[in-house]
């Protein structure tokens, strides 16, 4: 479980955090959406230590990240896995040895162990056979799946995920949601996903936390999203004519 | 701040072996064939310089080779050659390190808990203080040898005057100065160029222009540094 307590955070005159107070549950996967701009990756970056909170704490089951020093940090942070908006795969390594990277700095495992790991990962995301592939020669979606693999490699407790469909076709979109949704209960991780994809929403969101201007402007799930009274979630979720459809259609 | 991130213990001592072998071939070994061409060049030009400013008899033939050698050594290789690699060496770290921010790989090192300056730069420096003494050897050896080979070749003075040319006068402190200088050099162009890299902020254009910046940056400092030391040894 991630708990944030009063988080502020500006660049400024800026506030672009106000008073931030969520709880990212085990075993969830916890969406925070919102506009661009709202300050959701802000917040994601300041949970993750990216970016230092002005004020308030950010717990990871109830150890407190925000007081830790550099080392302290630095053991928490090997129980975090990330996927990156552009994947953010090393550029000069193949697929196999960017899944093997955070193996290879953290852990005590032989080569052999290593290469099984490895191969256990991209075989989890469907991606046998694409080891010796450098991430230039495949696909978006393939390089997100990569993300992927090297987030769960060292079997990570919380895993974060900044908007992993963008850039991504509606189907290759619904796999990675899907991959996102099944890997959180198959090892009980804390998922914590930023995105302003709707369709994500609903494909896979168990909590999901919408910012506005800085705030926590609403906390619900799925189905309470659809049914909200809220002037400005509405705004936001029924922005599309697929989205205003579907309100129709559960009227 | 950023150095006193980058001089701390390696992650694992294995790793930095490695990327510290793969930088000096990156940095030294693909400098190699720039450096043995300019060095060549030079020192033929300054060969034939000198002998067409000598117009006078009792200036003897030996100046030539001595001015060629104290040229090649005193400066052309020492401060010419890492101005030229702050512009090859330099604006490739940075764009490098650079597109690494902007693609976000550095955060991804950062989340992953491993020291993204350590583990970047910290090799690219070592390997530079490394291989940049070897490659200003190489540029002195072949600037005189040049120098000689057509001083000879277009008849502007016998060998024997141009092996005691080289010889005379010689003081070898003045190679350790200028090696000294040569890593000094070295240790701003991956220094200042990393820098920019590393605090890149923005897309493309901005790698660019961080490259701009660190290779600008890099040949005033180097200046700036080679006066100081110049003063501070040599006088």
């Amino acid at each position: 479980m991630i708990e944030i307590k009063g988080v502020n955070k500006s660049f400024g005159t800026q506030h672009v955090l106000n008073d931030i107070n969520v709880v990212f549950e085990t075993g969830k996967v916890n969406f925070i959406i919102g506009r661009s701009g709202s300050g959701k990756s802000v917040m994601t970056k300041c949970v993750v230590g990216l970016l230092e909170v002005d004020t308030g704490e950010v717990l990871f089951n109830d150890r407190n990240f925000t007081k830790m020093n550099t080392r302290e940090r630095k053991s928490i942070r090997q129980e975090i896995g990330m996927l990156f908006q552009g994947s953010a795969l090393f550029d000069s390594l193949t697929v196999e040895e960017n899944v093997k990277f955070p193996l290879t700095m953290f852990s005590n495992m032989t080569a052999k162990e290593m290469t099984a790991r490895v191969n256990f990962c991209l075989e989890r995301v469907e991606l046998t056979g694409s080891n010796s592939k450098f991430p230039s020669e495949i696909s978006g979606g393939m390089q997100k799946r990569v993300g992927i693999a090297r987030a769960i490699a060292m079997n990570p407790k919380y895993l974060f995920c900044d908007e992993p469909n963008s850039g991504l076709d509606p189907q290759t979109s619904i796999v990675i949601d899907k991959l996102i949704k099944e890997i959180t209960y198959e090892y009980n991780m804390t998922t914590v996903v930023v995105s302003h994809d709707m369709n994500s929403v609903i494909e896979a969101g168990d909590r999901i936390n919408f910012v506005n201007e800085g705030h926590i402007w609403w906390k619900g799930d799925k189905a309470e999203i659809l049914r909200s009274s809220n002037n400005e979630l509405n705004e936001f979720v029924y922005a599309s004519e697929f989205m205003r459809v579907v309100k129709e259609n559960i009227r | 701040m950023l150095m006193s991130s980058v001089f701390r213990k390696p992650e694992k001592w294995k790793l930095f072996f490695r990327a510290t072998i793969q930088e000096i071939d990156k940095i030294g070994v693909q400098s190699l064939g720039i450096v043995a061409l300019l060095s060549l060049f030079m020192g033929a030009v300054i060969c034939i310089q000198t002998a067409a400013n000598i117009d006078s008899g009792w200036i003897p033939l030996y100046t030539i080779g001595f001015t060629v050698r104290q040229t090649m050594i005193l400066e052309f290789a020492p401060t010419i050659i890492p101005v030229i690699m702050a512009g090859k060496v330099g604006s490739n770290i940075s764009s490098e390190i650079g597109t690494m921010r902007i693609s976000e790989q550095i955060d991804a090192l950062d989340i992953m808990g491993v020291n993204s300056a350590n583990f970047l730069i910290l090799p690219k420096i070592v390997a530079a203080l490394f291989i940049f003494p070897f490659l200003i050897i190489c540029a002195m050896f072949l600037g005189v040898t040049a120098g000689g080979i057509i001083g000879v070749a277009a008849d502007l003075l016998a060998i024997e005057d141009f092996e005691v040319g080289i010889q005379y006068d010689f003081k070898p402190y003045q190679v350790i100065y200028s090696l000294f200088k040569t890593v000094v050099f070295a240790f701003i162009i991956v220094s200042v160029s990393a820098y920019h890299g590393y605090f890149t902020k923005g897309g493309a254009l901005e790698v660019g222009k961080s490259s701009t910046q660190a290779v600008v940056y890099s040949i005033v400092l180097i200046m700036v540094a080679n006066l100081l030391i110049t003063q501070l040894i040599l006088t």
